[in-house]
């Protein structure tokens, strides 16, 4: 503050237009600059004054950023702004004009690339590394017609990651929706008389506080078993994005992916860094697409996680096709254990969905009376419709 | 600026807080601009603690409110004392004394603030510390949000309490849940990382002064190479506190004299059985090795 200087100096203009030019450079680059933080960092930079870029830089991190990631990157573009203090003095000249613009454009493009993020990580992910296209020009067209669409039928990697996206956030939605219906559901809630009259008894009787009986109503625990078996393996990256949403949605939510054996995933897909996300996925996913061995996976789970994990509260979601090369009779017996210590037990097969498939190998026979649910899982209407099984409980 | 910013430095160092030139910077934006604080960083990084030292900084009462899933308005905000209006009612019944008009009854005198109301209603403007806002509810976030950027509280009773003071907010946040970009824009934000090597021995030797400059090296050193090791639970700042206290107790003079003391209080700093069983004897060997 007591470097204040007046506005009328030149060096303030050169300031307020270098800060103007990086507001609109930083919003480029999708950080959060409103108004309010436009004018917040007008107010900055008149406190800190010409020489403190330091406290500057400091002071509009705190300003623009929201998130982890944002506060990761900031510095990168902050100096790559600033570095190039020169030729930015042109097109801030002409603020209106078209062709300045666009040349600004071309300027931070190879910068660009540094500091957004999501092309090379929803790459990582999709891991065919395929496509550079920019993908923030998705847009609603390209989200609503992926949403019916078979995951077969998906067939170049910009809808497979924008169907990823989306099976990401119906995670998160499917909590919410959640949430709103047993708050709106009150049949639990009725007047319990005799504590009523019991409780108001000091009150001479009048029922002054009434007492419920009410159920307790609380989320389920989620706990995903995902195929990563060669069969599924145009499925698996889509359903691990979801189990991501799911994880992140739901509070104690867990996940394991099962191939030939059995890999607790739930820590590591919380990883809130994409970056560092893909390369655990990349570690932990070395010899996926094999076989399938559904029960020796299973039993794994039973004997080392289930004691742990499951409770009343449990519901536990397979997401498998069923194609495997073990005993039906030894993936029933799993199955029983686990549906003792769970609340309900829900078999997502992503072949359901198709006109021509009836559940006919001898496992999926073999498993269907023990299951509370069996559906299909080929598109995300279908994932969506998991609501209604995850709801009343 | 830059003699406001030492000054709050000093303060600060007082309270035995180690801040960076950054943190500094967040708050005191955040006192300039009048914006809430959103803190986020794993567990054991000292969030909590920033609203602590802001409180003594600028001299301020705290008030904290600590979130859980199912948080409500009642003990967020504000409660009628049920107790005390019906003892009202019945007292004015026995001793036949004017008439309790609803008005009355509907008072501050039978107001409990609880920390939100408590606090835009102080005297002198207060530190408010929220901590971990992401296990709190959507719809609590919601409201937060109303109060954070109206500054008046809504009674039907009673009608609108408008802020007799703005509080300091400072929000801390674990990333359990996602929080909302509404939320997120509102806030000045500030990310709390692990410290590295010279923070760290700074915090080590402020807080616990009786351990060795060697010593505290040492530990400094083995707790920074535990973090690089793929660790469910990376232990923390208080983690690291914590361990230093055990070992202190243990009368070590250096880490490299007892490596096994090391394993067997190796209990501070990781706390899942998963990280246990991933550190060996050998490998926390080998770390004591290169820390010391």
């Amino acid at each position: 503050m007591n470097t204040r200087t007046g506005h009328t100096q030149p060096h303030d203009q050169v300031l307020v237009s270098q800060l103007t030019g990086f507001a609109r450079y930083a919003r480029s680059q999708r950080f959060n600059v409103g108004i309010q933080e436009s004018l917040d960092s007008q107010r900055l930079a008149e406190s800190v004054g010409i020489t403190g870029r330091r406290q500057l830089q400091l002071g509009l991190k705190t300003l623009l950023c929201t998130s982890p990631s944002d506060w990761e990157r900031f510095d990168k573009v902050f100096e790559a702004y600033w570095k190039r203090d020169k030729p930015r003095q042109n097109t801030r000249a002409s603020i209106g004009g078209k062709a300045p613009r666009q040349s600004a454009l071309a300027q931070t493009s190879p910068h660009g690339s540094d500091a957004s993020f999501d092309v090379p990580d929803a790459n990582a992910l999709d891991a065919k590394g395929a496509g550079n296209g920019n993908m923030s020009h998705g847009g609603a067209s390209a989200t609503e017609s992926v949403e019916g669409k078979s995951f077969e039928q998906l067939s170049n990697a910009a809808e497979l990651r924008s169907m990823e996206e989306l099976a990401e956030r119906l995670a998160r939605r499917i909590r919410q929706r959640l949430l709103r219906r047993q708050r709106i559901d009150r049949r639990g809630e009725r007047v319990d008389m005799r504590r009523t009259v019991r409780a108001n008894l000091r009150y001479g009787g009048l029922p002054l506080s009434l007492s419920f009986r009410r159920r307790r109503r609380q989320t389920p625990k989620l706990v995903l078993l995902l195929d990563v078996s060669r069969s599924m393996s145009v499925y698996s990256y889509l359903f691990l994005r979801f189990a991501r949403g799911i994880l992140g949605a739901f509070k104690g939510a867990d996940a394991f992916a099962f191939h030939t054996r059995l890999v607790h995933i739930g820590e590591t897909m919380r990883e809130p860094s994409r970056r560092k996300l893909s390369e655990k996925m990349a570690l932990i996913s070395s010899g996926w697409d094999g076989g399938t061995r559904i029960d020796e996976s299973l039993e794994n789970f039973n004997r080392n996680y289930a004691r742990n994990i499951l409770g009343s509260r449990s519901i536990v979601i397979i997401v498998s096709d069923g194609y495997d090369t073990g005993e039906p009779q030894a993936l029933v017996t799993q199955l029983r254990r686990i549906k003792r210590r769970a609340r309900r037990l829900i078999w997502l097969n992503p072949l359901l969905g198709l006109e021509k498939y009836t559940p006919s190998t001898r496992c999926m026979q073999a498993a269907l009376p023990v299951l509370d649910v069996f559906a299909p899982a080929h598109n995300l209407e279908s994932l969506g419709a998991l609501e209604d099984h995850l709801a009343g409980m | 600026m830059q003699a406001v910013l030492e000054q709050m430095r000093q303060r600060v160092a007082v309270t035995g807080y180690i801040a960076d030139q950054a943190l500094l910077t967040s708050l005191w934006l955040m006192s300039e601009l009048d914006r809430p604080l959103l803190l986020e960083g794993d567990a054991g990084v000292g969030k909590t603690e920033v609203g602590k030292i802001l409180a003594e900084v600028f001299e301020r009462r705290l008030i904290r409110l600590q979130c859980y899933e199912g948080l409500d308005v009642n003990t967020a905000v504000y409660e009628w004392n049920y107790q005390r209006q019906l003892l009202a009612i019945r007292r004015q019944e026995i001793l036949h004394e004017n008439e309790l008009s609803e008005q009355q009854l509907f008072s501050e005198t039978y107001l409990m603030k609880r920390p939100l109301l408590q606090s835009i209603s102080e005297k002198q403007p207060a530190v408010l510390l929220i901590d971990e806002i992401d296990r709190a509810d959507e719809e609590f976030e919601a409201y937060l949000l109303e109060v954070l950027s109206d500054f008046q509280i809504s009674i039907p009773e009673l009608g609108t309490i408008k802020a007799s003071s703005i509080p300091l907010v400072v929000l801390t946040s674990n990333g359990t849940r996602e929080l909302s970009d509404a939320l997120r824009r509102r806030c000045l934000y500030h990310f709390i990382d692990y410290p590295d090597y010279d923070k760290e021995l700074r915090i080590v030797l402020a807080r616990l002064p009786q351990t060795g400059a060697n010593l505290a090296a040492q530990i400094v050193a083995f707790v920074q190479k535990l973090r690089e090791q793929d660790l469910r639970k990376v232990p923390g700042v208080a983690e690291t506190l914590e361990w230093t206290a055990a070992v202190l107790r243990l009368d070590m003079k250096s880490l490299g004299d007892n490596p096994e003391a090391v394993v067997a209080t190796l209990g501070c700093l990781l706390k899942t059985r998963e990280d246990l069983d991933a550190m060996p004897p050998e490998v926390i060997h080998r770390l004591v090795a290169k820390a010391s």
